[in-house]
């Protein structure tokens, strides 16, 4: 089978890879690309744990061929901080120790920064209602939702 | 000035900075060497029957497939089961005992051409008749897969004859899946003469090298087990990794190429064990006071095909069928029966909590016979002086369940609450509102008393670093920073001193499952006699070294004190090292005081016990039975805590997925013994938007284990899922309320909304 060649944009730089039609983006991010900040949690779309933004929208990059990623313009968690320093998702949830085992945190950020930047002033309700596209299994969430209000009430405050 | 990182302060778990940029390394995250292969398995599609023929070469044939694996290439033995019964076969030979069980393993190119290739195999199975449920297995004259066990204490009948009021009834309880999020693997690299090393997301290291090497048939000294971090494990991950672990060897070492295997989410749901269901039969005698005589108890468990963990798992359950209260005259028996289902397996809390819960549906029944609160019920029948003695005959030592129900009681206002409810609910309206106030108690220790050692390997480097390395393993649940915290602290050193190293076969041999939410209990002392060893070492060089004697010698933050002198803990390691100062230590732990008989039924399994209380309260809407957690309240004891913030997140975390485990977490398996629930996508976890409208946590701060554990903290990896059970009480306080309150609703968990339905439309007819 010949492979297909896509030219995307990642985390705001220019990307080229090649690729099998049946291949998900999941899998030539991690496999391809090394980057495997996103995880396969059950490669289905139900666990969230692959989350990716793709032109705005998120997305589980399990459930998107890489074939598609054509001329868009993708982030991942690789991207969400710039350089060393963190976004201020990703310090806050450091400071509210909202991550235990870790492996769905990746994906937890993404979607969180999407709301975001969707609604720069969502009701604990939308957070929680966001966020049940993301499963985890340790932590219980209630971390995970204070460290995304709180987030969303000092980028306001910053604004 | 005092150092950054002691115990008993807040910290940040230490992989998190990388968890939140996606840089912490998982297994599948390890990059793969050039010519790694990928192994996949094939599965029975049948319950139970005999192989008649298995025709691989369609798998064999298709593309990018080199080779596979049956039983026929196993060159040690074909068995992995954890307690040496030999009755778990890698591949079974014969015949098949579940459906979903591994049959081989198509080794490929790549990882989907594996999966691909491994729908391709012909498989003839003649049919034999299956079980799947454990009260079917009894009546089919199936057999316990592992010895029942026995508690027994007074006078049973007697008790129950001489009781002014006997109930009896029946409860099921479901299993429940881990859904750790990060599935099963193991990704083997051959090596030179019969060496293998294993990197697997496993909760039990040691035990995954001992089984590998027996499978292999090679001593325990020419494999290596690797892991640095778990996405999760629950104890889904103590023993269900062996297969996988033993699987990427036999590969790796057949082929001389590095192999993975990775199952995908329905086949990791499918092929391995999860916690075990129960059918229990109880019968309550009790006065007009609501206080226990007399309890009788029967819990027979649907094990699978196999043993695994089961025994200990039912015993633990009749451990915990007293929850918090004491019983006169108790007699518990248990039948783990074999089934053909997948072999169920360690889950957090280990049959614990569906022994407490049996414990909590007896009070219940009591309180609705009684027309009595609950809460009142549980609380006269606390463990007390002059009734302090378990159905294991343990003297309950430490109980301080009085205090954190009274605590939680007035903290979240329950009596006026409850009033409220009670009066809301009369008005007849289709939203009805409970709230349950209830308490767990949970033994802490292996009950296997061997397993309860552990060993810590410490390196102090000649610049002042330390590399520290223990048996436990590191699944989410912060073991690593709370033994970091213990090590910097032994040091009086800055916490970024101490590196965290993964856990391997090569530097801790022998160690127990980090499980029985012993990880910081055992490892942290092994760690602290560790650097005690190191730091008395440093001690007599001082004093030979400077002519002081050794209360001279103190070592203060960041810093020695010797004698008149100060200097820095750098530059004093370095003088020692120059000195010919072994500066490196091998520590050990064992737990004292336990001992068990179990022909007896008799001893003190358990160390000591933590407790805690949750009040729950919940709306049900009784036209579709559907339900939400409008409010929740914990105060658990943690003794003092090592690390409040990771032990606060234990309890969140542990509460939550209790609730899941007896609301929307259902297994389901049809009628040919095919798991119907198998992926997220039908099998329902807690989400965020479940978490209770309100939810206040907090620790019992004023708590502190009564026994000499590390820094007199106490175990929080179980014992909190139990809390869980408010929920589901004030479940069946909204559902009972349709009735008036006059009967218990005696539901099944998990109490689906489906589940809650029937059981609101039957009260209704019956009332």
């Amino acid at each position: 089978m010949s492979q297909i060649h896509i030219t995307t944009t990642i985390n705001g730089d220019e990307t080229e890879y090649l690729c099998e039609a049946d291949e998900t983006l999941l899998d030539v991010l991690r496999d391809h690309l090394d980057m495997t900040g996103s995880k396969e949690g059950c490669g289905t779309g139900d666990c969230g744990a692959c989350s990716v933004v793709v032109d705005g929208r998120l997305v589980c990059s399990c459930l998107m061929l890489a074939a598609e990623a054509e001329g868009r313009a993708i982030e991942t968690i690789e991207g969400m901080g710039q350089g060393d320093q963190l976004h201020p998702l990703q310090q806050k949830f450091l400071e509210h120790a909202a991550l235990q085992c870790g492996i769905c945190t990746p994906g937890i950020l993404v979607a969180a920064k999407n709301l975001l930047e969707r609604n720069p002033n969502p009701s604990e309700e939308e957070v929680r209602y966001w966020l049940a596209g993301n499963l985890c299994r340790c932590t219980g969430y209630d971390k995970i939702i204070r460290a995304v209000m709180d987030t969303a009430a000092d980028m306001r405050g910053a604004a | 000035m005092s150092i950054k990182g002691a115990t008993h302060q807040d910290l940040a778990h230490d992989s998190a900075a990388k968890h939140v940029t996606g840089r912490a390394e998982y297994t599948d995250d390890i990059p793969e060497p050039g010519g790694t292969l990928h192994a996949y398995l094939g599965l029975s599609e049948v319950a139970h029957g005999r192989i008649v023929e298995m025709d691989l070469s369609e798998v064999l044939a298709a593309p990018g497939v080199v080779g596979v694996l049956t039983a026929d290439d196993i060159p040690g033995a074909n068995d992995i089961s954890p307690t040496g019964l030999g009755d778990d076969p890698v591949f079974p030979e014969d015949s098949v005992e579940f459906h979903g069980q591994p049959l081989f393993a198509v080794v490929a190119e790549s990882r989907e051409a594996a999966r691909r290739a491994a729908t391709l195999a012909q498989v003839e199975i003649a049919p034999l008749a299956h079980v799947l449920d454990p009260v079917g297995a009894i009546e089919a004259g199936y057999p316990d897969v592992t010895a029942p066990l026995k508690l027994e204490r007074g006078d049973v009948a007697g008790g129950l004859a001489d009781s002014a009021h006997r109930i009896k009834g029946r409860m099921a309880i479901g299993g429940q899946d881990h859904m750790y999020l990060e599935g099963h693997i193991a990704f083997a690299m051959p090596g030179e003469d019969d060496d293998v090393v294993v990197y697997s997301s496993t909760q039990h290291p040691s035990e995954a090298q001992h089984m590998v090497a027996h499978v292999l048939g090679v001593p325990s000294h020419s494999v290596v087990v690797n892991v640095r971090r778990m996405g999760g494990g629950f104890g889904g991950k103590e023993t269900q990794m062996n297969l996988f672990a033993a699987v990427a060897a036999l590969a790796a070492k057949k082929w001389n190429r590095p192999v993975k295997i990775r199952p995908d989410r329905d086949q990791d749901m499918i092929a391995t064990g999860k916690r075990h269901d129960f059918v229990a039969d109880y019968e309550v005698g009790f006065d007009g006071e609501g206080r226990i005589e007399a309890v009788e108890g029967f819990f027979a468990a649907r094990c699978g095909f196999s043993a695994d963990l089961s025994g200990p798992v039912t015993d633990r359950a009749l451990f915990h069928a007293d929850n918090a209260y004491f019983y006169p005259h108790v007699r518990l028996r248990s039948r783990p029966m074999k089934t053909n289902t997948v072999s169920n397996t360690a889950f957090r809390g280990f049959g614990g909590p569906q022994g407490v819960i049996v414990a909590e549906r007896m009070i219940e029944e009591i309180a609705y016979a009684l027309g009595r609160d609950p809460l009142e019920i549980r609380k006269a029948n606390f463990y007390r002086p002059g009734g302090d003695v378990t159905p294991y005959h343990q003297q309950v030592e430490d109980n301080i369940l009085e205090r954190i129900v009274g605590e939680l009681e007035e903290s979240s206002q329950y009596q006026a609450r409850r009033q409220a409810i009670r009066d809301d609910n009369v008005r007849n309206g289709i939203i009805r509102r409970g709230i349950a106030l209830t308490p767990v108690k949970f033994g802490i220790s292996f009950t296997a008393t061997w397993y309860n050692q552990a060993g810590a390997l410490v390196h102090v480097y000649s610049d002042g670093s330390i590399m520290l390395n223990h048996g436990g393993t590191e699944m989410g649940q912060g073991l690593n920073i709370k033994v970091a915290q213990v090590v910097a602290e032994a040091f009086q050193v800055d916490i970024e001193r101490v590196k965290i190293t993964r856990t391997t076969t090569e530097k801790v041999p022998n160690t127990s499952a980090t499980a029985a939410s012993s990880g910081s209990d055992l490892n942290g002392m092994a760690a602290l006699d560790a650097c005690e060893q190191i730091k008395a070492r440093l001690v007599d060089f001082a004093c030979e070294n400077r002519g002081i004697a050794a209360d001279e010698v103190a070592f203060l933050p960041g810093r020695v004190k010797l004698g008149a002198d100060e200097i820095g803990f750098d530059d004093f390691i370095r003088q020692a090292y120059m000195a010919r100062v072994q500066l490196s230590a091998a520590g050990f732990y064992k737990t004292p005081k336990i001992h068990w008989d179990r022909a007896k039924g008799q001893g003190r399994p358990f160390y000591y016990f933590a407790y805690g209380a949750a009040c729950s309260e919940v709306s049900v809407d009784t036209l579709t039975g559907e339900y939400r957690v409008d409010r929740v309240e914990i105060l658990h004891d943690v003794g003092r805590s090592l690390n409040p913030a990771v032990d606060r997140g234990q309890v969140e975390g542990g509460f939550i997925q209790g609730m899941g485990w007896l609301t929307s977490e259902e297994l389901w398996w049809d009628d040919d013994g095919r798991l119907r629930t198998h992926a997220p996508s039908t099998y329902k976890i807690p989400l965020a938007s479940d978490r209770p409208r309100i939810f206040n946590v907090a620790l019992a701060e004023w708590s502190q284990n009564a026994e000499r554990t590390i820094k007199r903290s106490k175990a929080v990896g179980e014992p909190p899922f139990m809390l869980g059970i408010s929920v589901f009480e004030a479940i069946s306080m909204a559902v009972a309320s349709v009735a008036g309150y006059r009967e218990c609703p005696r539901l099944d968990a998990p109490a689906t909304p489906e589940r809650v339905l029937m059981a609101i439309e039957r009260l209704k007819r019956e009332r």
